[in-house]
């Protein structure tokens, strides 16, 4: 399985990775750590002649927090850098969690979280806890910029609302409040270096009072898309968490959920594992909150 | 398409070489400079066969374009050794354990043994086991390369003073 030939574009800049996006369009492909793309063009569904490569752009490999109480993630960042970073796990253990079962060690030392995001696969491992916590995908294009919500970047399986002359320059995930707590569960066949037969990902923050001030749902590998569950968020807002309420908001999730059956599960078994991991991710994000608010 | 010339540093040594913009490193390493120890297994990143570490981190080299591999440090399982006769704590317990069957796995599992040893000289037997999980061995199964892996983190440990 050779990979087809192709002309190999090394940019200095996002500017100019952009600029070669324009000139070449479709005929090309955007690369970062490659470990997908490289696997479609091998497979050939993917037969670009340009690869623009964005290896030996400098300073686009970080994560750091920025003034304001944002954490900033650059396109060349990889899973294994999001692992380990401090801040992700101790503000966002629902990403780290995720970041940390994607794929195998050396994937994740080569894949960016930006990539796995930009394929637009219905079950990536990192899509759902990027939507509890309210990213920021920050879009570039050569002449502007635009910011889309998470939740509002995908369009389907492997479609994003990424256009060609465009490219994600970093997400921006605000720090949650202090009395948050948050968690992802994962469901899949072969252990978890496996693609996920199904994942959720949930975030409860508690008012002083103990009720729910803000609660997020969100649900991959269940839909054409990873999906909020926003009907189910409503009827947690300003509510004392018990064990109904959560059986309640996991039995929407499985009515919201529509999955399909494919080797990695049946339509059934995913309905009744989002009602599952739902209240698991629910009970341990109650669990951290509690913690943190006391 | 045009050839590019790319510079290497392969265990310490530098090559020069030209290579297609589509050559894989794994391609470059064993067709160009003849370093056969790396394997070419599934070519799409699941079983680990091609593992090499680049700037100390385990990669796969099938998966990764030679062009993008210059200016780094590239340790394949030739460089393992601490000298030219003389094997890696790893590579020894591997033997010692009988951790090798086939042998086709065996510079990948030692690599990426080598990439969690480096960082981490007390791995529990998950901790080995999670490292291990882009490494497919069809025939010991596992519970030999886990225990080898044991023994030489033992060993990196308290290296025995030889006469």
């Amino acid at each position: 399985m050779s990979i087809p030939k192709f002309t190999y574009l090394a940019p200095k800049t996002l500017k100019e990775a952009l600029i070669m996006r324009a000139s070449h369009g479709s005929k090309s492909s955007i690369m970062a750590g490659g470990t997908d793309l490289l696997i479609k063009m091998g497979l050939r569904t993917l037969q670009p002649e340009f690869v623009i490569g964005l290896n030996s752009v400098p300073e686009i490999d970080y994560i750091t927090l920025r003034p304001g109480g944002e954490l900033a993630i650059g396109p060349m960042a990889k899973l294994s850098a999001v692992v380990e970073d401090a801040e992700v796990e101790k503000n966002f253990p629902a990403l780290s969690e995720a970041a940390s079962v994607t794929a195998t060690v050396q994937i994740r030392n080569m894949g960016t979280l930006i990539g796995n995001i930009c394929n637009a696969s219905p079950s990536a491992d990192n899509a759902t806890p990027l939507m509890i916590y309210d990213t920021k995908v920050v879009i570039i294009r050569s002449d502007g910029e635009r910011v889309v919500p998470i939740e509002e970047f995908f369009k389907g399986p492997g479609k994003s609302v990424l256009e060609t002359g465009e490219l994600v320059k970093e997400f921006l995930i605000p720090i949650p409040e202090k009395s948050t707590g948050s968690n992802y569960q994962k469901v899949s066949t072969r252990s978890k270096v496996d693609i996920a037969g199904i994942c959720v990902s949930a975030l409860l923050t508690l008012n002083n009072d103990g009720t729910v001030s803000k609660a997020r749902i969100a649900l991959g590998a269940v839909a054409p898309k990873p999906i909020r569950v926003v009907k189910a968020e409503k009827i947690l807002t300003g509510k004392t968490p018990t064990k109904e309420l959560f059986n309640d908001a996991a039995k929407i999730a499985r009515e919201e959920a529509s999955p399909i059956s494919d080797m990695r599960a049946s339509a059934e078994y995913r309905k009744a594992m989002v009602e599952v991991l739902t209240r698991r991710a629910l009970d341990a994000s109650l669990a951290a909150a509690t913690k943190k608010k006391n | 398409m045009p050839k590019v010339n790319v510079k290497l540093k392969v265990n310490g040594d530098p090559y020069e070489v030209a290579v297609n913009p589509s050559g894989t490193l794994v391609e470059v390493l064993r067709e160009d400079l003849h370093l056969t120890g790396t394997k070419i297994g599934c070519q799409t990143g699941d079983c680990g066969a091609c593992t090499v570490l680049v700037n100390g981190k385990s990669v796969c080299s099938c998966l990764t374009l030679a062009v993008e591999a210059q200016e780094k440090e590239i340790i394949t399982i030739e460089g393992v050794g601490l000298s030219y006769d003389k094997l890696h704590p790893i590579q020894e317990a591997f033997i010692n354990e009988g951790a090798i069957q086939c042998g086709y796995c065996t510079p990948g599992m030692v690599l990426s043994a080598k990439h969690l040893l480096d960082k981490n000289p007390n791995p529990s037997e998950l901790q080995i086991r999670q490292a291990l999980s882009g490494n497919l061995c069809r025939c010991t199964g596992y519970a030999r390369i886990v225990k080898a892996i044991e023994v030489a983190g033992e060993k990196m440990k308290n290296p025995v003073k030889e006469k």
